[in-house]
């Protein structure tokens, strides 16, 4: 498995916080969803330029009770489906312009 | 529960201002007869005033933003303000009369991610919509608006209110709406303006139009169930919140003020003064607001249809008494199911009110104190 990657919230969404979840609508079709707080925690890491292996090790299992490789690969399997509704950016290559979409705040 | 709802349900626990609807102006191109809002520019917020407020609302958690006026286009900076509320993640849905969007207006909304648009068409035909906004050419603007947001593929709602002028045309907008791939809505309420003149209720439908306006399966749905007597109110009715309206939701209006709702005109702090957060979590007005459950209303707690009816609170303010009924929403439950509201049984049984004028006239005879005109002209039989 490539753990290179990197990952990207996009610009065509809309997203708040709401207590330790976030709730992420796609401008493109309104559909809504909600991230619980290990989502969050990745969804506020993706930056496009730290690498995905490195906000597990660095803010997933610092963070929560959970072993490396099964925290990865449920991470892969949040970033494929939040990819394949166009909420995430995910290259093997660092993204440049992660876009104006700033993190959820609250 | 849908995920709308569960955010919603937390939201409501949590104290957050989910949505709010932010009014960049009141000025606009059109001059609705049926308008509640004074169209002079009182002292709008700056530009650097509106940003500093999407980041108050961003930071206090609200997600939903309306983003309405007077007519948005109006504002020079609009597309300055909307590309920093899309910063912030914002999920935006504007409402506009659409006259200012054309190709290039509408790719740069397309662009910045906004969720929906809205725009009034009160009739098909231009004569009459056209008349309603006291605007030539309107329609056939507002139509075009429509085209130039639907090939960009945004969501796009018509949104026909009914009112006296354009009571018949209703089917056919639906219609036009189909046509252009838009969804359609229909507000039944010409409300009373903000400053609590109500002359403009005269422009509401009667009780026939809306009784066939909520027995029109396309409309409403199930008809049987929309019209059907009201069930039994119960204890958890009792305890039931109004609306959302100072619960998870607030009005900003261009110069600043916070209120309940946009129809809710209850002065609550202004960002002007007050950080948004602390009106919001702090303003007696809102704190008030949010005490208020059907139990605490006399009336509306007694009525049978106490746990169905689409009661608006600021309606029920801006007639005297934000625990009292709503006498247009009353008069809609009657139109839907046949029974009388306690508040229209109330009107009903009560004596007719008359100004002390009237009770002193006699026909035939002259007024006690006569009403003398200011002006008389001369030759006139009261100019001699």
């Amino acid at each position: 498995m490539n753990t290179s990657r990197y990952i990207a919230r996009s610009n065509a969404i809309a997203a708040r916080a709401l207590g330790d979840e976030t709730m992420v609508m796609s401008s493109t079709n309104s559909t809504l969803f909600t991230l619980n707080e290990v989502a969050t925690t990745i969804w506020e890491a993706a930056d496009g330029v730290t690498p995905l292996d490195e906000i597990i090790k660095n803010k997933i299992c610092a963070k929560f009770e959970i072993e490396p490789e099964a925290a990865l690969k449920d991470a892969h399997a949040l970033v494929e489906g939040l990819a394949s509704h166009g909420l995430l950016l995910v290259s093997d290559m660092p993204i440049a312009k992660a876009g104006n979409a700033c993190k959820a705040s609250a | 529960m849908s995920l709308v709802l569960e955010m919603a349900a937390k939201a409501l626990k949590m104290n957050i201002p989910l949505s709010v609807q932010l009014d960049l102006t009141y000025r606009c191109n059109e001059r609705c007869v049926h308008c509640y809002l004074d169209h002079d520019d009182h002292g709008e917020m700056t530009t650097a005033e509106i940003k500093n407020l999407l980041d108050q609302m961003a930071d206090a958690g609200v997600f939903y933003l309306t983003i309405s006026g007077g007519e948005i286009l109006m504002r020079r900076d609009f597309f300055e303000i909307l590309e920093h509320a899309r910063s912030r993640t914002f999920c935006i849905k504007l409402k506009t009369n659409g006259v200012l969007i054309r190709e290039k207006e509408a790719a740069r909304l397309r662009e910045l991610g906004v969720e929906s648009v809205q725009i009034s068409i009160y009739s098909h035909r231009p004569e009459v919509h056209d008349a309603i906004t006291k605007m030539p050419g309107s329609l056939r603007q507002s139509i075009d608006a429509v085209r130039f947001l639907r090939q960009q593929g945004l969501y796009v709602t018509m949104a026909n209110v009914l009112m006296t002028q354009n009571a018949s045309d209703y089917k056919e907008v639906r219609l036009l709406a189909q046509e252009l791939d838009a969804k359609f809505i229909m507000d039944p309420t010409v409300t009373p303006m903000m400053d609590g003149d109500r002359s403009i209720l005269e422009l509401n439908v009667d009780s026939s139009a809306l009784k066939e306006v909520f027995r029109n399966q396309e409309l409403v749905g199930n008809v049987e169930e929309f019209c059907a007597p009201p069930a039994a109110v119960d204890q958890d009715d009792l305890d039931s919140l109004p609306c959302s309206a100072g619960h998870t939701a607030c009005y900003v209006s261009p110069y600043g003020d916070v209120y309940p709702c946009v129809q809710f005109p209850l002065p609550s702090g202004n960002v002007r003064e007050t950080k948004f957060v602390d009106i919001w979590r702090d303003s007696p007005q809102l704190k008030e607001v949010r005490t208020i459950t059907l139990r605490d209303m006399p009336s509306c707690s007694k009525c049978s249809h106490g746990a169905t009816c689409t009661r608006c609170p600021g309606l029920a303010y801006l007639e005297g008494n934000m625990r009292g009924p709503s006498t247009q929403d009353c008069e809609k439950s009657f139109a839907r199911t046949g029974i009388p509201s306690e508040n229209l049984k109330g009107k009903l049984a009560a004596p007719r009110p008359v100004d002390s004028a009237q009770l002193i006239q006699i026909k035939g005879l002259q007024p006690m104190v006569p009403n003398i005109p200011p002006r008389v002209a001369k030759g006139t039989a009261l100019g001699v």
